[in-house]
């Protein structure tokens, strides 16, 4: 076990590698460069002003030397300063991102897995019936709506017309002077329309997932055994049936690690959410690459470390992979 | 002439031209004024977020539109956009027109209690200049040979020979030399707490979410009567325009479906003040002069008569606009009212096109010279609708004289790099916002052909070159507009461009706030002298 997450470990390094010299050389296959989004077609921009602005971001050097100038920095955490006109830490743009989309994807996450398990779980057991098809139809309804046609939607009706709830933002105007609860009270009401739309959007996945390998669980012999023995059927199915069917659940549960920080460009524009998809967004239209190149990175890392968790995590869970070796 | 490629809507660019409050029927009586009284805040939207609030080093709509509350230049435009003084008491221009005399005001206080004189004006000079400093503004002050100053109140500015642009150009915002000097600008944390001399103080930054400022209490020109300015960030323009509904902002502009369709309830009209005049800016349709198909000016006079201006007018702006004849703007001094351009007539276009040696048809109804059909393909940026539904309108009306246009959509980036640039394009529909002094000289000078230079669909005149050198060597106002007024015929003739249309900038503001004066400026000018009286003020504490 400890040779296999060594060498998992060891793994992960000339992946990360790989994956920032191919995004950066993607990145840099983009038309258009940083001095050009601040400057084209602007007349007061000569030759000789753009030469200039190109040499301060040292995009004059071959892109191997940048390449590599860039990986020194990154050996040494620092994620270089931004090419914004703002020219701040690239880090500091994202610590203060970080929390918000954190915080409501952990929200949404939390709302998510707990309306999609019972979902799928009551689909399974209650097959083909009338449930069975209202909920799938339902979760479907749900993938299938646009994200920023249904936010539009709520906002007009729960914002503009009942006025029940506010229609944007993290927190009304004067919010900074109240204190905590009323704040946090504040910023509830605020929450309630992005998280219900953003996990209303992702139940199917899970939930679909959830309903086919309790299904499959439900048809093994141990099932059939446990029943036999004459266990009530909540018991078959919640214990017995549950624990087996929840176990890819867990990797799912891996994979949606990086998410968390990845947030959704069209939900957080639409909100006015200033989480991380609004700054990726507007890093990428600016050809910002010091930025989009540390939110990358970052993602990469979560997303291996994510993938490793899982792997343990499922190693853990599911005795046939620990002893799986041996 | 400050030019600036306009490709998505600006937001809440309010110091626009040319004014008159719309008034639609079954509009609610006005509001008695109230008394003035200071207080409350006013909230406004923005689609971007500021970037540094260091109007130097910025190149976004959205940190001018902050900084424009925080710091003022030595002149400004007035509400009937003559230059005026700002920070400059007054200034002479001596008889050569090579000098320029600034009298600085006297008692001016930076924001943290530091007096204002000709060292920050030097400093910022400066820094502008320095090959250091990543500016795009140092352009401007190219031609300046010298700035000195022989007292602190003083500041006197050589020119190698006159520039009439110049005394707009000292409108540039002054930076404080006694928080700057010395220390590297691009570092500098007034980026984001800046210090200035305006009607306005910052007071808050949230990332991402807000930007508040406040009333500046020592202002020179006297306390602005709003307590706070707050900029939501809001992504969005849907969701802007929803918070505008819900409250959450007091003041956007309208799109024309919007100023005309959503906004015309009397619940709506009760609450907001809209306000509808021109704006800086015109759309059009340019030719690559170098191609073969439009090297002919007679085809270009026929594609200007198939199209139908009053068309797009109506039909994409819905009437919320005029259509356009030459690169000014109706009502500016540049303008000039008397231009015959060819007029919609699609006879005369086929004539044209015939003595063009258009004059046959294949199978399709398409015109053929040569054995080889008129074909061209149109381009214009993504994420403009106006734009593609112009496009769409004149696809249907050149057809209908036998020309065939496509039409195809490019994201900026490429659009600018594949295309602009490499000169890789037959014909394009974009527009151009305009600044308030009447120079064209970057968009039409023949010396502005290269890459990355402005003039890219190639026009060649050497009498409009002539006369652009000569508007801009000379302060005197009549002589100038002698010079405008003739390029524009020359255009009208040429046709290199078909000139579009103007649209309207339709703003709207809560109807608490009193004091808003349409004039030629727009509305914005006299921002200080808004006001809420007490009874109606919403944000109080």
């Amino acid at each position: 076990m400890a040779i296999y997450l060594l060498k998992r470990i060891a793994l992960l390094l000339p992946l990360l590698l790989g994956i920032t010299l191919i995004t950066f050389t993607v990145i840099h296959l983009a038309p258009g460069e940083p001095v050009e989004m601040q400057t084209s077609m602007s007349p007061k921009i000569t030759a000789e002003t753009r030469q200039r602005l190109r040499e301060y971001y040292g995009l004059d050097k071959p892109l191997y030397v940048q390449y590599g100038l860039w990986l020194g920095r990154l050996a040494t955490l620092d994620f270089g300063r931004s090419f914004a006109p703002d020219n701040r830490p690239v880090l500091d743009k994202i610590k203060e991102r970080i929390p918000v989309t954190l915080s409501l994807n952990l929200m949404a996450m939390i709302v998510e897995f707990g309306l999609a398990l019972p979902i799928g779980i009551l689909a399974a057991v209650r097959r083909n019936t009338l449930l069975d098809k209202g909920l799938t139809l339902f979760v479907f309804l749900g993938f299938a709506i646009p994200t920023f046609w249904l936010a539009l939607l709520l906002m007009y009706f729960f914002g503009v017309k009942l006025e029940w709830l506010p229609v944007s933002g993290l927190h009304s105007l004067g919010s900074e002077r109240l204190s905590f609860v009323p704040w946090l009270l504040d910023m509830a009401r605020h929450l309630i329309l992005p998280v219900g739309v953003a996990s209303f959007g992702s139940l199917a996945g899970l939930s679909r997932y959830t309903r086919s390998t309790m299904l499959e669980v439900i048809g093994q012999d141990y099932i059939t055994t446990a029943r036999a023995k004459g266990l009530p059927e909540r018991v078959v199915i919640l214990k017995h049936a549950l624990r087996n069917a929840l176990l890819p659940v867990i990797t799912l549960l891996g994979f949606s690690l990086p998410g968390l920080i990845g947030g959704s460009v069209i939900f957080e524009t639409i909100f006015a959410i200033p989480g991380m998809g609004q700054l990726f967004f507007m890093g990428v239209m600016a050809r910002d690459y010091p930025l989009v190149m540390g939110i990358l990175v970052i993602g990469a890392g979560l997303t291996l470390v994510g993938n490793l968790l899982a792997d343990l995590c499922y190693a853990l869970a599911d005795p046939r992979i620990r002893h799986g070796g041996r | 002439m400050t030019f600036r490629w306009i490709h998505t809507v600006l937001p809440l660019l309010l110091l626009l031209v040319g004014c008159s409050v719309a008034d639609p029927p079954g509009s609610p009586p006005p509001r008695s004024s109230g008394t003035v009284a200071n207080g409350d805040t006013i909230v406004t939207g923005s689609i971007g977020e500021a970037s540094t609030l260091i109007p130097l080093l910025a190149s976004d709509a959205a940190s001018h539109a902050i900084a424009g509350y925080i710091y003022n230049g030595l002149v400004k435009y007035d509400k009937e956009l003559n230059l005026v003084g700002d920070l400059a008491q007054s200034w002479e221009v001596s008889p050569d027109g090579q000098v320029i005399t600034f009298h600085l005001r006297r008692g001016v206080k930076w924001q943290d209690g530091h007096e204002f004189t000709s060292r920050d004006v030097l400093y910022t000079y400066r820094v502008t200049i320095d090959p250091k400093t990543p500016t795009s503004y140092a352009e401007d002050f190219k031609q300046v040979k010298k700035v000195e100053s022989p007292d602190p109140y003083t500041i006197r500015v050589i020119y190698d020979h006159p520039f009439a642009p110049a005394l707009a150009s000292w409108g540039t915002s002054i930076l404080p030399a006694h928080l700057l000097e010395g220390k590297d600008i691009t570092r500098s944390e007034l980026a984001r707490r800046p210090v200035g001399t305006g009607p306005y103080k910052f007071k808050e930054w949230v990332a991402g979410q807000k930007i508040t400022l406040e009333a500046y209490e020592g202002y020179f020109e006297g306390r602005p009567h709003l307590e706070r300015v707050v900029d939501r960030l809001i992504p969005d323009s849907s969701t802007m325009y929803m918070e505008l509904k819900a409250g959450g902002i007091d003041m956007m502009n309208l799109t024309p479906v919007q100023f005309q369709r959503q906004t015309v309830g009397i619940s709506f009209l009760e609450r907001f003040n809209k306000y509808r005049y021109p704006a800086s800016s015109y759309v059009y349709l340019g030719y690559n002069l170098s191609n073969p198909l439009f090297s002919d000016v007679r085809v270009r006079r026929a594609l200007t008569h198939a199209i139908n201006k009053e068309e797009l007018v109506q039909g994409v702006l819905l009437g919320m606009g005029q259509s356009a004849k030459g690169p000014y703007k109706p009502g500016s001094w540049g303008w000039n009212p008397n231009i015959q351009d060819p007029v919609y007539d699609p006879a005369a276009a086929r004539e044209l096109l015939a003595q063009a040696g258009w004059n046959h048809t294949d199978g399709d109804g398409i015109l053929v010279k040569g054995g080889k059909p008129f074909r061209f393909t149109v381009l214009t940026n993504q994420g403009n609708a106006e734009r593609l539904k112009t496009a769409q309108i004149i696809q249907q009306r050149l057809r209908a004289v036998g020309i065939e246009m496509k039409i195809r959509v490019i994201e900026w980036a490429s659009f600018i790099t594949h295309f602009i640039d490499t000169r890789n394009f037959e014909a394009v529909i974009l527009g151009w916002s305009l600044g308030q002094d009447p120079d064209i000289f970057d968009v039409w000078h023949s010396s502005k052909t290269g890459k990355k230079e402005l003039n890219f669909i190639g026009y060649r005149n050497e009498e409009v070159d002539r006369l652009i050198v000569a508007g801009r060597g000379t302060f005197d106002q009549k002589e100038r507009q002698r010079c405008y007024w003739r390029i524009q015929e020359i255009l009208a003739r040429d046709q290199p461009y078909t000139f579009l249309y103007v649209p309207d900038a339709l703003p709207t503001v809560s109807s608490r706030f009193r004091g808003i004066v349409p004039a030629p400026a727009g509305i914005s000018y006299d921002f200080i002298h808004w006001y809420v009286p007490k009874g109606e003020q919403k944000y109080t504490q």
